[in-house]
């Protein structure tokens, strides 16, 4: 299993073609997570940012309570890692992406973590599959004994 | 940032001020518990209007304090859900099933008042 490496690229079937290389970085902001409290000052440094693009108030909640879901993850599973948020443009639209990155254990089932209801720790288990429905693109990068990468977008619409 | 939970008559109130780390959660859902017994508390009313955002942690652990206080023969009301926080919750999938909310403090009292004691019927025991 050591070094196994597996992707899961999500998409909704009604977005366009994948162009991570095309997207336009506006601005970036990293938060290092080492403890819980780290979690708020993420979420809260994500809403900042993604209030400056014009989402609505329900569309930064969303945001927010996915940064809160992927920095819990890196405190559960990882105890430490960090949150990348960056403001993109693709193609005349504008976007938040969010990045949880890890050097963790990784995650040995993907496709089985981003069930409904399924978690290892003591959460309700609505963790990644909770992203993944609050955001546009959903990405998953894990390695085994390497670390995992998740990566969101929402873009305005 | 602890919460001020403040006794009122027959119940407790914890009135969130801000956003919440994990262990501040876990600190308030101890201190509920305890103090219903240390005030012979009938209910106990969390007033969640600051809070910006309830993830899945948030979520579960006012759930676990409603059947905890619930265990220990009180009833427990969640007030104040922000409508852009309801909005969030469904899409997550958290119902908080089983666990009554009402719209402010106001209804809240209004719940609690009603849930009273109704002799000969559900009255249990109250010591504790």
């Amino acid at each position: 299993m050591d070094g196994e490496r597996e992707a899961v690229t999500l998409h909704p079937a009604t977005s366009s073609p994948v162009t991570h290389g095309r997207d336009l970085v506006v601005a970036e902001a990293a938060v290092q997570i080492r403890g819980d409290t780290d979690i708020v000052g993420a979420r809260q440094k994500g809403r900042m940012l993604a209030a400056t693009l014009g989402f609505s108030s329900s569309e930064l909640t969303l945001i927010a309570t996915a940064i809160s879901e992927l920095a819990r993850n890196i405190v559960q599973y990882a105890k430490q890692g960090e949150i990348i948020l960056r403001l993109l443009e693709r193609g005349g639209q504008r976007g938040i992406m969010v990045r949880a990155k890890d050097q963790g254990p990784g995650i040995p089932d993907i496709r089985k973590a981003l069930q409904d209801g399924f978690s290892t720790s003591r959460s309700l288990g609505l963790g990644l599959a909770g992203v993944r429905r609050l955001m546009d693109e959903f990405e998953i990068e894990s390695r085994i004994g390497f670390g995992t990468t998740v990566t969101a977008r929402k873009w305005k619409r | 940032m602890e919460v001020p939970i403040l006794k009122q008559g027959p119940y407790l109130i914890a009135s969130i001020q801000s956003a919440l780390s994990d262990a501040d959660l876990l600190q308030l859902r101890d201190a509920i518990v305890h103090q219903v017994g240390m005030f012979r508390s009938r209910g106990v009313i969390v007033d969640v209007t600051a809070l910006d955002v309830m993830d899945s942690f948030a979520t579960r652990t006012l759930r676990d304090i409603t059947f905890m206080i619930r265990l220990r023969g009180a009833e427990t009301v969640i007030v104040g859900i922000q409508p852009d926080v309801a909005f969030t919750m469904v899409q997550l999938g958290l119902k908080l099933e089983g666990v009554p909310t009402a719209l402010d403090l106001e209804e809240g009292i209004a719940f609690l008042n009603k849930k009273g004691p109704t002799p000969g019927k559900e009255a249990s025991p109250r010591g504790r």
